[in-house]
């Protein structure tokens, strides 16, 4: 009889301190390296001659650049938008290669499966678009959301109320989860083909050794189906970002 | 003593098993209501996309703005799996 017993989740998504308590461990490498990789790509491409046909490196930052420009910035944004480009670069860079570790052999962790890295993600961005909304409108951004003058008067303190939470509340604990349960997810599904196969390939019934070919081509197919998880999300934390500056900046839109 | 033990035992694994049904059921009902809702998005913004074909790169933006605001329900309930469950 075939057991599999799933191991805990800390076993699955905690790692041991390399040197000695608080030190570093897995998913703090992953995340240092992901921020030294995406700095040390933008300085190579950054200090070539401007003048010579681009190549290598600056070709990989140029389309980054302009895949933050032309899909993000200008669909949410407009044209006033294209300030935060960088600041919303350095986001996308970030997470896509903390998200990318997940299905490269050794790492097989996405960093931002840990809650505290989209937490404090989340948290940087919390304050970018309240600094932006308090910034263009002044104390006007806190009143026009508790009394939002688009809607008739009987219903202002409902959706004052619910706008209010929305943007104080929700917004900064939604952007943490999304990125946090769909990177955990991901993570729990190739734990849990992977050791299914390992289980089927290594019994003893030579009947159930050739079954292993199902979990395999199903982790193999989900590895598949990470890469573009992993962009996804992304993309998907960092135009909202997007959108949310925008809405603080313009309440109006 | 010994029949004392026994009972605290059996108490600990109903909740154990409780808490597994409960996780269960949690991650379950919580696909749901995102599921419909991330159909009825796709499915509209495919029917936009196969109308006007110029306007797909403004549909598919707002179509993953819509599917990541709806989505948000169903990670909710798998973290609630998660901690109850595991």
């Amino acid at each position: 009889m075939l057991a599999v017993e799933f191991p805990p989740i800390n076993e699955v998504i905690r790692w041991r301190d390399i040197a000695g308590a608080d030190t570093l461990n897995k998913v703090a490498i992953i995340a240092v390296l992901a921020s030294l990789i995406g700095i040390a790509i933008f300085l190579l491409a950054g200090r070539k001659d401007p003048m010579v046909a681009p190549t290598g490196v600056r070709n990989l930052a140029e389309v980054g650049v302009e895949f933050i420009e032309d899909q993000i910035v200008m669909q949410t944004m407009g044209k006033d938008g294209l300030g935060w480009t960088p600041f919303l670069l350095s986001l996308f860079i970030f997470i896509y290669l903390c998200n990318l570790p997940g299905i490269i052999p050794i790492f097989q962790m996405p960093a931002t499966a840990r809650f505290a890295i989209p937490l404090f993600l989340a948290l940087i961005v919390w304050l970018v678009y309240n600094f932006v909304g308090f910034k263009h409108n002044g104390i006007k951004y806190i009143t026009g959301m508790a009394w939002p003058h688009s809607v008739p008067i009987a219903l202002r303190p409902l959706v004052g109320l619910i706008e209010l939470l929305s943007n104080i509340v929700l917004r900064p604990f939604s952007l943490t989860v999304r990125l946090f349960a769909n990177m955990l997810a991901g993570h729990m599904l190739l734990v849990t083909f992977a050791l299914l196969t390992d289980s089927l390939v290594f019994n003893d019934n030579a009947f159930l050794k050739p079954v292993a070919i199902l979990p395999a081509f199903m982790l193999i197919f989900l590895t598949a189906f990470e890469v573009l998880v992993g962009f996804l999300q992304a993309y998907i934390f960092t135009i909202l970002t997007a959108v949310f500056i925008g809405a603080a900046a313009h309440p109006e839109h | 003593m010994h029949a004392l033990a026994i009972l605290a035992q059996d108490a600990a694994d109903a909740k154990a098993a409780n808490a597994a049904i409960g996780a269960g059921f949690a991650y379950g009902l919580a696909a749901i209501g995102p599921g419909i809702g991330i159909g009825y998005v796709v499915g509209k913004a495919i029917e936009a996309m196969a109308r006007q074909p110029e306007a797909a790169g403004m549909v598919r933006t707002t179509m993953f703005l819509g599917i990541a605001f709806t989505e948000a329900l169903a990670l909710i309930g798998f973290v609630v799996f998660i901690l109850l469950g595991l």
